[in-house]
This record gives structure tokens, sequence and C-alpha cells, in this order.
């Protein structure tokens, strides 16, 4: 019995799931981008202030010593994008963290119901008629960006949205625009891909010779230019598979039409179907029916 | 389904059921605050750590404690081995109430619980992508599953009522449910299969931020070992603590073919364990003693104890006690691999860390308190529990 079963299940799994890595993704033809340049950045904090009025997020006076100010440690409920210094012996250098926009991101791979997906122009937004707050995304984010409202009774996810209600407006995200110096700028990912090579070309003593996102975990469409190593400023993961091509690989392998788990379901009804007939008929010893006869004479001896 | 169950019978309001009660009472208390005030002020969860006690224990954990049914179900009705059908009706109010319990703690967990409706309603809005997804709506729907595959047994209450009407109505409904009850069982087989192997799935997706010892293809399959592993681990336990607690004679040749089988699924997780580390040129891993290499030797140590105290032991292996020890380390090393999954091994980086709230440690055993309470009002009123009582064998 156990064999029929498992070879039963088993031919149902292979038949449903030709483990093939499913096809790698791209960003959409209308992507757009951010390239942030770490050598044009004097760490004015424009952009910052630019983010949230753009958001209406408000000041973040949290921070123990710094009441007076707006001085969030890190991105958070009340921060979409940060500028921190790195210091590493002489050298040192400002960074803009943000949503990388990934071109496969793991937020949206784990989100229930589609809150946070690509949208137009391959941006990552938010939904919140879609969100439960299960908070998976945060768990997902391999730059740990999605934040969540600790501190509220009836959160919101937050997270840079590329300003998508801006560019709708044919306007840039609000932190490009405020930049005085150009070091983050908006544009089409595949220009932006095209500057930023350009820039190491002309420059190649000025920067690490790699455009960070061209295809660091699939690819992201806020890419990053920088003159000191990629992992001192926070973006460590050299990995160029994404992070939910494997999950996603196995998980559709096993589901893929529902077979398997349709073809599984039947073999059980069938093989409980097909025990209750050989109880009933040759009264195995062993069946549930026979052990409740038994119980029921030694209850009555 | 077991005829020669009956209800435990003896008082409710006990001493040690009025503490359940105040624990229950003060969780209560603390959930109306959670609700009021929001999660940061009652719990440790930061943006570095989103799943916390609640989800690491109360859901990944308690569904895998709860999943005796499962388990029992898999023995008695595919493998068609009768012997063990007095274990079904326990085994599956355990489940019941875990599941339940489980489904609550997410309800409890989740930012905007006031949407969680949509979830399994938004059909055209379902991320396929999705293990938490699949997770969710398998675990609604099992524990719609769990409470009819019960039905019967509540229904038998009343089926010999004085009042006629009730009667003939609780008959007519039991007897439906026993006819058709197949297809509901089989659902409850399939469903557990599903989710407790996408539990695995969900944390594949914490890529990196999961160590290496954890993060593998094959924490699907390595989750839906475990869970039937703590399956039967939570049945002996459960039935050696109900033999002793209603004066139940237990069957202790049944409990201990169970022991053999759950030594087996023992044998096969632990092989797949190492297999994979090798298979993954990560075995070098095992031997670095930091924090995650002494957790997985723990938990491979935890997991051994039952094994090796059945190969070195032969003539205890039906010995209730010492079955009673070997279950208890098979259920610790499964609930451990769980948590480490989801909490331990879990790393976001330097900046952040958790450690459960009071608050939280305070829900989390309040629950736990409801669950005993729901068990023993159950069990002491409804006919639930095989096996003769001790009186009526001594008689």
């Amino acid at each position: 019995m156990l064999k029929s079963v498992a070879v039963a299940g088993a031919t149902a799994l292979v038949k449903a799931s030709p483990v093939q890595a499913r096809e790698k993704k791209t960003a959409p033809s209308n992507a757009v981008g951010m390239l942030y340049d770490t050598t044009r950045c004097i760490g004015c904090r424009a952009c910052v202030a630019a983010c949230k009025e753009a958001n209406g997020d408000p000041a973040d006076t949290r921070t123990p010593g710094m009441e007076a100010y707006d001085a969030p440690p890190d991105l958070n409920d009340c921060t979409r994008t940060i500028v921190k210094q790195f210091n590493d012996g002489d050298q040192q250098s400002f960074v803009k963290m943000q949503c990388m926009h990934c071109v496969d991101p793991a937020c949206a791979a784990a989100c229930m119901l589609g809150a946070l997906q690509k949208r137009e122009f391959g941006v990552v937004t938010w939904e919140p008629d879609l969100c439960i707050g299960c908070r998976y995304c945060q768990v997902a984010c391999p730059f740990n960006v999605p934040k969540f409202e600790w501190e509220s009774a009836t959160p919101r996810i937050v997270k840079c949205e590329m300003c998508s209600d801006r560019l709708a407006e044919g306007k840039e995200p609000a932190c490009c625009e405020a930049c005085p110096r150009e070091a983050v700028i908006f544009g089409e990912r595949a220009e932006l891909l095209r500057i930023a090579h350009q820039r190491i070309k002309q420059h190649p003593d000025r920067y690490v010779p790699k455009v960070y996102g061209e295809r660091e975990l699939g690819g992201t469409q806020v890419l990053v230019l920088s003159h000191v190593s990629f992992d001192k400023i926070g973006l460590m993961h050299e990995d160029e598979e994404s992070v939910p091509h494997l999950q996603q690989t196995i998980q559709h392998g096993i589901y893929k039409g529902f077979v398997a788990p349709a073809a599984l379901y039947a073999v059980l009804g069938g093989v409980m179907v097909r025990n209750r007939l050989v109880n009933r008929t040759n009264g195995n010893g062993d069946s549930p029916a026979d052990v409740m006869e038994a119980t029921k004479k030694e209850a009555r001896a | 389904m077991n005829a020669s169950a009956t209800p435990a019978g003896g008082k409710l309001w006990t001493g040690p059921y009025k503490l359940l009660a105040v624990m229950a009472g003060i969780a209560a208390v603390l959930l109306i605050w959670r609700f009021a005030a929001g999660l940061g002020a009652t719990t440790a969860m930061n943006d570095g750590y989103p799943f916390g006690l609640w989800i690491a224990f109360d859901v990944v954990t308690g569904t895998a404690l709860a999943c005796g049914g499962y388990a029992v179900a898999i023995l008695v009705y595919v493998l068609n081995k009768g012997r063990y059908h007095p274990l079904v009706r326990p085994a599956i109010l355990t489940s019941a109430l875990g599941y339940t319990i489980g489904g609550l703690s997410v309800l409890i967990d989740v930012g905007r619980p006031w949407l969680i409706y949509r979830v399994p309603i938004y059909f055209w809005r379902w991320n396929l992508d999705s293990a938490l997804l699949e997770v969710a709506l398998c675990i609604t729907a099992y524990i719609f599953v769990l409470w009819i595959e019960l039905s019967p047994a509540l229904l038998e209450r009343w089926t010999k009522s004085e009042r006629p009407k009730l009667a003939r109505f609780t008959s007519i409904t039991h007897d439906f449910l026993e006819k058709t009850l197949i297809w509901v069982i089989a659902l409850g087989l399939l469903l557990p299969t599903m989710h407790q192997s996408s539990l695995g799935s969900v944390m594949m997706l914490a890529g990196t931020k999961l160590h290496l010892l954890w993060h593998t293809a094959s924490l699907p399959l390595l989750f839906l070992l475990g869970a039937v592993t703590m399956g039967y681990g939570v049945v002996v336990m459960e039935s050696a603590l109900a033999s002793s607690a209603f004066k139940r004679e237990p069957d202790t040749r049944m409990l201990s073919s169970l022991y053999s089988v759950a030594v087996g699924v023992t044998w096969i997780f632990v092989s797949i364990r190492i297999l994979d580390l090798i298979a993954r040129g990560r075995l070098g891993l095992m031997l670095t003693f930091d924090l995650y290499g002494t957790l997985f030797w723990l938990e491979i140590g935890l997991l051994m104890i039952p094994v090796v105290m059945y190969h070195a032991q032969p003539s205890m292996r039906s010995n209730l006690g010492f079955m009673f020890r070997a279950a208890f380390f098979m259920v610790a090393a499964g609930a451990l691999y769980r948590f480490n999954t989801y909490l331990v091994a879990f790393n976001p980086g330097e900046n952040w860390s958790y450690f459960p709230a009071v608050p939280e440690i305070l829900v989390t055993l309040g629950l736990i308190a409801a669950e005993i309470m729901a068990y023993v009002y159950i069990v002491k009123r409804f006919p639930i529990l095989g096996g003769r009582t001790a009186v009526a064998a001594a008689a």
C-alpha cells in the first residue's frame, strides 16, 4: 500500500514539476531609476529634507541627545532616504540609502496580496488596501528597506516609492530634484547605466570599476557608483542571483498548475476509500472497524 | 469513528484550572493594550526582527506541535493501521486547538488585522509567488477541516439527548459526517503537507539573513518531516499525560510502535540535514563552534537522544515513562529547529537585536493556558479519550 502511494505520488510530482529554474527576471523596457555617485555627494542631506517634504513624513526627533533636530539614525518609519557617512581609516564616503527598486524584488515575492509590487516604470510601490501588516517583506528584503510604523495602532509600511505620484505628473523624484551636485540623478535605467559606465571610463582612477545594481541580486533600478569598495558603504551583496530565484523555482516547481496537490488529494482520497472497502470485505484485523468491534466485545465481556 | 471513547467527567474548576484562567485573563488584558497602543509598545519586535515570539513560537512551532492529528491520520487512514484509531480523537482535538491558537496568534501579530479577511477573499489579488499566502490559506482551511473532523465527537454528546429534536438533528448530522468525512480527512492530510512544507519555503526568502546551516532548498522537506516527528512525539506525550491525569489505562504497545515510526522518520530527517550540508559544500560550518555551530549540534543532539534511547535499550521501548522522555526530546528537537530557523539563526545585521518583551511572553503563555483549558473542558465533557478507566478495569 505504502509503495503504491509513493509511486503514484512520485509520478504525479515528476509529471507536474520538471525541475527547471524559473526564467531570470529582467527590468521592464520603460524602467526608470536613479544613479547615485559617492564622489559627487557632499552629505548636505538636501535630499533627505526634500524626501520628507514630498512624502509628508514627520521629523525624527527621537534620537537621544538630538531631540532638537531631525536626526534619524537610519531608514525608519518616517525616513525613506538617509545619507550616512562611512569612515575607514583615511578613506571616507557618504552614501545615500533608500529602496533599491530591485528588478526581481524579494518584498514583492513575499507579499501575500501584492500590496508591494513593481508597478508603473518598474517602481516598487505600496498599496495600503492590500497590506495586512504581516511584515514578511521586511524579513525578505536583502537591504532591510521596508519599515513599519511600530508606534502606531494603525501602522503602514514606509519605503521609498520613487515619488511615484510625482512621476505620474512628469516630475522627477524629490531627492533628485533637490540635489545641488547631481550626486543623485533620475532617468531611464538603461540611460543611467550608460552614463555610469561612461564616468568609470573617463575617470578609472576615481571609481571602483563596477556599477552596483547592474547585476547584483538580479539587478536593481537604483544604481550606485563608488570610490570605496561597496561593502564599506553597506552594499555587501555580490551574488548575482536574485533572492527569490531559488525559492520561487522550488515553490513553483511543487505547485505548478496545482497538479501535484490535486493529484495528492485524489491519491489520498482513493487510498482511504480503498482501505474502507478492503476492511469491510475481508475484515483486515487491523482496520478501525475491527478494532472498534474488538473493543466493544472486550467491554461486554 | 471510535465508539469506545467516553467523556472523562469530573470537576472542571479545580485549582490548576483557575490558575490557567488567571493566565488567560492577563493575556486578554495585554491584548487590549496591544490593539490600542500598537506592536511597538507591547513587543520587542523591530524593523530588523519583524517576526518575533508570536510567529516563531505560537504559529510556526505551535502548529507543528499540533501536527499530532496529521501524523496519526497518516497511520490510520493512509497506511490503514487501525490499531492506532483510539489516538485519532485526542490527536485531532489537540490539533484543532493548536491550529486555532496559531490562527489567533496571526490575528494578534499582524499590524493591520482589520484587513486580514481580504487574504482568503480577494482571490483575484492572490500573489501566487508568496509562500506565506499558501501558508495563510492552508492554515485557515485546515482550522475548519480539523473542527469538522472533530465534530462527530462533539455531536455525540447530544445524540442521546432527552430533547428529541436536538437528538434527531445531531444524529442525522453525525451520520452524514461519518459517511462523508473521508474526503474531509483526505483534505486534512493534504493541507498540512502543503503548509508545513511551505513554512520552510517562507524562510528561504530570508536569503543571506538566514545562516547557511539553515538556509537551504531542503527547508520545505525538512519542515514537513519535522512536523511529522513532532506530531508523533506530541501524541506519545499527550497519551501518557492524559492517561495519568484522567486515570485511563494507556495502550503502551500502540504507543511503543508509534515511537518506532517516529525514530524512523527522525533518521530520515537527520540524514537529509547532513546530506544537504554535504551537497551544498557547507559541512565545514558544522565545525565552527560559534553560536550557530553550537545550536546546530544542540539540534542534532536533541534529535538523536530519542533515537539512541530506542536503539540502546530495546527492553524499555514500551515503558511509558521511557517513551515519554524520548518523546519529549523529539518534540524539543523539532521545536528548536523551527525556532532557530525563524528567529535565532536569522540575523538582519549588526545593529539589530531581539529578545521577547514581557507582555509578548505573557500573551504566549496566556494563549497556551487558554488552549489547555479548552482541552481539559472538552475531554471532561465530550467523548474524546479511549481506553478503559482504571476504575472500570479494576471492576
